[in-house]
């Protein structure tokens, strides 16, 4: 195949298109779109693409963006959109609905720092803060990530087991404008991988439903339970989704998670988006120095997949986090989730460490100093703020390595 | 019985002549379900079908509890504010489809005058091709009885409890401001002359925006046998003038106000405490507005 050098922005919004395209033989494709930087170039590659059976509704707001989703997707459609930080704030209650009502719509979104302060660079506590809706979230860490990903998403959400709505998100401008070497799929790929969709519970004259009225408690307990029973079919439905996709477009677009060097690891990092990539080199290097020292790479946070995970560390009694993002009280929420995969099975000292919070530089140097941290402390303790330089001068762990 | 009997979902029949059906919540003397009546009725005379979006108010009460639905007709239950995107995105895939039903939005005055105002600005802006209905009970009765902006002055409310002081929301004018096809009021005591104005919304293409004046004896603190009397007072009076608005330029008054006094009106309804209401000022706006309407309708008939 033929490489392209694209931004994340454009890969994301070549993959929408398509895949909305590719319903044509179904019934069509709609969606609502709302500019927010660094997302804006997605929604206007969406715009600009000639769909022969779809509509792009540039709405007022990221409310009605997802509101414009749902109804089309309420209709049978496949349906899409993208947005970003304050955006993704503002959607919020129609993101949640969209989850409630189990509709299959993708979005792609890009993470930025939630303001005020205002600042546009990455940060992922724009998506993590979904973390308690029915949405798959889904983490990639380049260009190709984003693509396959955001591909790999619809037949995802459109599986009938699943339904329910997926989140693709990459970090802000580190991917999402930068160029990069990317294989972007044909139509008639996206035409085989994504068959029609047909939403059993659309808007149908034929059995008129009341989609989202009320309920009764008892009903309510049902309707939680039906989405935790999706919730755990992810991980399988995905696997059967990574083998379709390898076998259509000759390449793996990743599962659940990544492991590295992992087996008999003294100390693992766990991390996400192209702060794992960053990481990696870092483990790269320990190894060549005979550390053992690993790295799981998580793409899937919700489902948060802990068996996976507990199953990736076993054999390693150090666990460091790295979150680019800040539970207010709390710390990191990646590390909340690790924590609570291991809670009570097994006893392993877990470290969160806050870094690249607001878009700083996620620098080699940081992630050394991480992991000299993690091998030398005698246990986990509250968040480490490890881009602010008092950190490292008053830390046990950076005088012991001077 | 079981305890699963109660989840069995039952075979709905699907006519238009009974949109809202048995069963459903609403309170004696209530105008939505009088205006459901009269959208059920327009739809069977046009035969015509449609599919609803309701955002948060009484008409999604209405439709009673999961496993059940006093509709029968499609409908979506939507957030507050999102009426009327939704409805776009739904009219977006009927038109994909080929398929003729009316995408109707059936919404209160707090998800028209408040919340949802920017969304049906936005929707109205684009020319959507919805009936967007608003039935105006003038509050937010859903949640027991607070102001909206479509709460006449001197209104009695729980968050305004000595009387509303601020004027009511002139809808029909923001509405044809847009320069959408078609805007219209309607009162449930002239079901003829709403009839002819469902008719002619459906055979409307674009945003086509209807206010129903909606009474509330729950709110209203009226008696629900007094509903159809109130609104035809509201008529007779001036308070609520029946007319409509083409392409949001031209005008076409349906019913003189006949010189009815506004006192009687808000004497029967205890939401208005009898200080609250500054009966002068009440007919010099009455008075005033439709004269202005006049002068509109004579300038710029329709």
């Amino acid at each position: 195949m033929p490489l392209d050098v694209v931004t994340g922005n454009h890969a994301a919004g070549h993959a929408l298109s398509l895949a909305g395209e590719a319903n044509r033989v179904g019934r069509g494709t709609a969606c609502g779109i709302y500019p927010i930087t660094p997302q804006t170039e997605i929604v206007e590659r969406v715009a600009a693409f000639p769909f022969s059976r779809g509509r792009v509704v540039a709405v007022e707001s990221e409310h009605s963006a997802m509101g414009v989703t749902m109804g089309a997707s309420a209709s049978g459609a496949r349906a899409f959109t993208a947005s970003s930080s304050n955006g993704l704030a503002y959607m919020v209650e129609n993101i949640m609905v969209a989850g409630f009502y189990r509709l299959p719509i993708v979005m792609v979104a890009v993470n930025r720092t939630l303001g005020p302060p205002w600042n546009i660079w990455a940060d992922q506590g724009d998506t993590l803060m979904l973390r308690d809706f029915p949405w798959v979230q889904l983490y990639a860490a380049d260009n190709q990530q984003v693509h396959d990903l955001t591909l790999l998403a619809f037949r995802l959400a459109e599986d009938p087991r699943i339904l329910l709505p997926v989140l693709v998100c990459m970090d802000a401008f580190i991917v999402s404008h930068t160029q990069a070497e990317t294989e972007l799929a044909s139509q008639a790929q996206v035409d085989d991988y994504l068959p029609a969709l047909n939403l059993p519970h659309r808007l149908d004259p034929s059995h008129p439903r009341a989609l989202g009225s009320m309920v009764w408690p008892a009903a309510t307990v049902s309707h939680r339970k039906e989405i935790d029973e999706a919730m755990a079919r992810v991980p399988t439905v995905i696997r059967e989704c990574r083998s379709a996709f390898l076998e259509i477009f000759g390449r793996d677009p990743g599962g659940a998670m990544e492991i590295f060097e992992t087996d008999d690891a003294d100390a693992i990092l766990v991390a996400s988006a192209t702060v794992a990539t960053t990481a990696r080199g870092v483990v790269e290097r320990r190894r060549a120095r005979g550390e053992r020292v690993g790295l799981v790479t998580m793409r899937l946070f919700r489902p948060f997949p802990a068996d996976a995970l507990r199953a990736a560390c076993s054999p390693a009694g150090r666990i460091g986090v790295l979150d680019r993002d800040y539970a207010a009280g709390v710390g990191g929420i990646w590390a909340q989730d690790v924590r609570a995969a291991f809670q009570g099975r097994g006893d392993r000292m877990i470290q969160d460490y806050l870094l690249g919070v607001g878009g700083g530089d996620v620098t080699p140097d940081l992630i050394e100093r991480i992991v000299d941290d993690l091998m030398a402390r005698a246990d986990g303790d509250a968040p480490v703020w490890a881009d602010l330089a008092e950190t490292w001068t008053t830390a046990p762990a950076a005088e012991v390595d001077a | 019985m079981s305890t699963d009997a109660a989840l069995v979902i039952p075979e709905i029949p699907c006519s238009e002549e009974c949109l809202l059906r048995e069963g459903n919540t609403n309170c004696g003397g209530c105008g939505m379900s009088l205006g459901l009546n009269m959208l059920a009725r327009a739809l069977a005379d046009a035969d015509q079908t449609c599919q609803l979006a309701i955002p948060a108010c009484c008409g999604i009460v209405a439709a009673g509890a999961f496993p059940t639905t006093a509709y029968s007709v499609p409908t979506i239950a939507t957030t507050f504010a999102a009426a009327a995107a939704v409805a776009s995105g739904m009219v977006a895939i009927r038109d994909l489809n080929g398929e003729r039903h009316q995408v109707v939005c059936w919404a209160g005055d707090g998800g028209t005058y408040d919340i949802g105002l920017a969304t049906l600005s936005a929707a109205a802006e684009r020319n959507e091709d919805i009936l967007y209905v608003c039935y105006d009970n003038e509050i937010y009765g859903n949640t027991g009885g607070q102001r909206s902006s479509a709460t006449p002055p001197g209104a009695r409310t729980t968050t305004t409890p000595r009387g509303k002081r601020e004027a009511k929301k002139d809808i029909i004018a923001i509405m044809a401001a847009h320069r959408i096809p078609y805007a219209a009021t309607v009162s449930i005591a002239h079901p003829d002359d709403a009839h002819r104005k469902f008719l002619t919304a459906f055979d409307t293409v674009g945003t086509r925006f209807l206010l129903i004046h909606s009474p509330c004896p729950t709110g209203w603190k009226s008696e629900p046998a007094d509903s159809v009397n109130l609104v035809r007072l509201a008529v007779r009076s001036g308070l609520f003038p029946l007319y409509e608005v083409f392409d949001g330029l031209r005008y076409r008054i349906n019913a003189r106000p006949d010189g009815a006094d506004p006192a009687e009106y808000f004497a029967r309804q205890r939401r208005f405490p009898s200080d609250a209401v500054d009966l002068d000022t009440t007919r010099r706006v009455c008075r005033e507005g439709f004269e202005r309407l006049e002068t509109l309708a004579q300038a710029f008939p329709g």
